[in-house]
């Protein structure tokens, strides 16, 4: 049996109210566990692009890519491996701003990780860090000791090494 | 001038040239209805007893018009009363355009009378689905739901539109589509494919053609006719290509899968070259597919992308409308016959005849058998009737004796397998091609599902034959329960009423036959009535469908006993 591996799916489409739920029905059907997605503006004025992570074989998501790809406000979608892409997640790590002071080995973890302080309030503060997801656990797994108030992750953001072309799809069209 | 939102819709409809629609009018539709009032005479609204019927009725009337159906239902249940005919026109790929009325708008959300979430609810089961919340929305919103039903592979949209919207006014200007940029209905035939196909089809021994609904959807039946005399390749349909090509054709070699004849299953895996045109090799078909033509090379062609390797891997895949592909493939294959292979059908059925046909058709049992009113029904209408089938022993039987000599004559429900499909689709079926000869066959069990439309059909005078096979049983579950799980009949004999009465009841002309001697007369009874008709034969309670390709063999496992 073939290997399951990590996909990134990225997929370029009108923006129409109902189309996350039409696209995330294609993989219920197949009872398919969505690892993380995200929707966003593309380089094209007006279009989409989500970005859906899974975890699956080749031959399923291939059949995957071509049903959503025949939704009628999809123009086109891919799937590709980790090494084909460029991807980040973003982090938000929201700590009490008393052991911020009181725990001198906060600030050092904070400068070691590269991550940046997004705001200070006498109560709290928020530090972000983006990177790959071993980035995030990690500083996650350094503070979360020192007692973390909120945590919370952002789906995978993913640009392909390969040009897409959706202009030249676009204009096919 | 501005005109209303809901007589919007109902222009719409007439651009589009629309003349029958199906529904069941309530609350959240209600000004649609009082726009619809002022034209009855461009557009019959045909009122159905429960929603589901409307949407069966609509697909009933796009199969055997080749139009677009319509249905129109209220929010809350008469939107969810809708989903089961739109799910079976989604796997059928039936052209719907289903319109619900919705909560006005500032009460979305908020669990208001009769409000749901059928756009949540449609969208796995539609092509394509929108809710219409302001009356400037409705032509394009409307003019792109035609356009999406009908392009490349049809299937059902459903717009639904708010209370609200239906009353605001709006400036009315209709313009049809033809084009979005995010949607290709037919791709593109590639060329060097098509030449690779051809030397394929050229050189092959064995060659065997699997036809579907992609023919008849195509309107390419003479395409197709031509393409497979040229070749002089051996043809077996799907059961939704049924009567795309006519019975008695010489290279119609039957039926493929799990109920269909014993030749063209068997040589599926024998065949050096399987051509398959307008199918998706659905598991009925193929029964197991690491043992489903192994041996062969596979043509497919087909308009749809995501049918592609889908479930048999494709050698060459012929993406694009076969209206267009069927010829150009035509033009590069040399004109050949394939005697001695065609033989080789000829033989295995003729072994199916001697053990399964023959007992079926002319039985020497007491009782009278599915098959054999089949035939009768043959007798009467020489071939040229519409013949709408519900779901289970019945249809099977149906579709495997009924002859055909035109296409869109056989109206079934395939993928979704949706008993209660037949009483309602014969209606439309009828209103769709009202010269032609509707004759629905139901079973017991599927009959009562739907029961209630024959007050549609009271209503409406429109003059469809029933035909109930009655077995007492639920045939097909029985059939399983005898065959796989020790004949424990758990909940599948049926008491059932007195169905003549019944139809009697709603002034249908009705008659019950018990024995051979009277069939013949009832049904030629039946056929002469120019009115609508009830005809309930009973039949052997406990009689099975064969052949058989139990689930998980092999389609040469096909079993004749």
């Amino acid at each position: 049996m073939e290997k399951k591996n990590k996909y990134t799916v990225s997929i370029y489409a009108e923006n129409n109210i109902g189309l996350l739920n039409r696209i995330s029905s294609i993989f219920l059907k197949r009872h398919i566990s969505i690892d993380s997605v995200n929707s966003s503006p593309s380089e094209i004025n007006d279009i989409y692009r989500f970005v859906i992570v899974v975890t699956v074989h080749e031959l399923l998501i291939k059949k995957v890519i071509t049903q959503i790809e025949k939704q009628i406000e999809v123009i086109a979608a891919f799937y590709h491996t980790d090494q084909e892409t460029i991807f980040q997640e973003s982090a938000l790590y929201k700590v009490k701003s008393k052991s911020l002071f009181e725990e001198r080995h906060i600030q050092n973890i904070i400068k070691n990780s590269h991550a940046k302080i997004v705001t200070v309030s006498p109560e709290f503060f928020v530090i972000e860090k983006t990177g790959f997801r071993e980035e995030t656990e990690e500083l996650y797994n350094e503070l979360a000791p020192y007692g973390l108030l909120q945590f919370v992750r952002s789906g995978r953001i993913s640009v392909t090494k390969e040009p897409l072309k959706i202009s030249e799809i676009l204009k096919k069209n | 001038m501005k005109v209303q939102g809901s007589e919007a819709i109902i222009k719409c409809l007439i651009q589009e040239g629309v003349d029958t629609i199906y529904g069941y009018p309530g609350g959240a539709i209600m000004p649609v209805y009082d726009s619809l009032y002022n034209y009855q005479d461009q557009i019959n609204h045909v009122l159905v007893r429960h929603e589901q019927g409307a949407t069966h009725a609509a697909q009933g009337y796009a199969r055997s018009s080749g139009k677009v159906g319509i249905a129109i239902a209220t929010s809350g249940p008469g939107a969810t009363n809708l989903v089961t005919g739109i799910a079976d026109a989604q796997i059928d790929s039936t052209p719907l355009v289903c319109l619900t009325g919705q909560v006005a708008s500032h009460l979305l959300g908020s669990d208001a009378f009769q409000e749901t979430d059928i756009i949540g609810i449609s969208t796995p089961i539609t092509k394509w689905n929108y809710q219409i919340t302001k009356a400037s929305e409705i032509p394009e919103i409307l003019a792109k739901a035609f356009y999406i039903a009908k392009s490349g592979r049809p299937g059902p949209v459903l717009i639904d539109i708010t209370k609200d919207a239906q009353f605001e006014l709006m400036n009315f200007k209709y313009v049809k589509h033809q084009k979005l940029r995010s949607y290709i209905p037919e791709p593109v035939p590639e060329k060097n494919l098509i030449s690779k196909a051809a030397a394929l089809i050229n050189s092959s021994k064995k060659p065997f053609i699997v036809f579907g609904q992609g023919v008849i959807l195509a309107h390419a039946e003479d395409d197709f006719k031509k393409f497979i005399e040229k070749s002089g390749i051996p043809s077996a349909w799907t059961i939704l290509g049924l009567s795309a090509l006519e019975t008695d054709h010489p290279l119609n070699v039957g039926m493929v899968g799990m109920h269909g004849n014993y030749g063209p299953n068997v040589l599926t895996n024998e065949c050096d070259l399987l051509i398959a045109i307008g199918m998706r090799f659905d598991d009925r078909v193929t029964g197991n597919l690491n043992h489903y033509a192994k041996q062969a090379k596979v043509i497919h062609l087909e308009i749809d992308r995501s049918e592609i390797n889908k479930n048999v891997i494709a050698d060459i895949p012929i993406l694009g409308n076969i209206k267009a592909t069927l010829p150009l493939l035509s033009e590069k294959i040399v004109k050949k016959t394939h005697h001695n292979w065609i033989e080789k059908f000829k033989e295995l059925n003729a072994i199916e005849y001697e053990k399964v046909i023959q007992k079926d058709l002319f039985p020497k049992k007491e009782k009278i058998t599915m098959g054999e009113v089949i035939n009768e029904i043959n007798n009467a209408t020489k071939g040229d009737a519409i013949i709408v089938t519900d779901v289970g022993q019945h249809q099977m039987v149906a579709c495997r004796y009924s002859k055909f000599n035109t296409s869109k004559s056989n109206i079934t429900s395939g993928g979704l397998g949706t008993m209660g499909f037949a009483l309602p689709a014969a209606i439309g079926a009828k209103m769709g091609a009202p010269e032609r000869e509707v004759i629905a066959i139901i079973g017991d069990g599927g009959f009562q599902m739907t029961i209630q439309e024959l007050g549609t059909i009271f209503q409406t005078g429109v003059a469809v034959k029933i035909v109930v096979l009655n077995n007492e049983f639920l045939g097909m579950v029985r059939q399983w329960q005898q065959l796989f799980f020790d004949k424990r009949y758990a909940s599948t004999e049926m008491v059932n009423p007195d169905f003549v009465t019944i139809a009697k009841g709603y002034s249908i002309d009705a008659d019950r036959v018990s024995e051979r001697k009277d069939l013949k007369h009832s049904i030629q009874k039946m056929k002469d009535s120019t009115k609508p008709y009830f005809l309930e034969v009973m039949v052997e309670k406990e009689e099975n469908v064969f052949p058989m390709i139990p689930t998980g063999e092999s389609v040469s496992n096909i079993r004749l006993n």
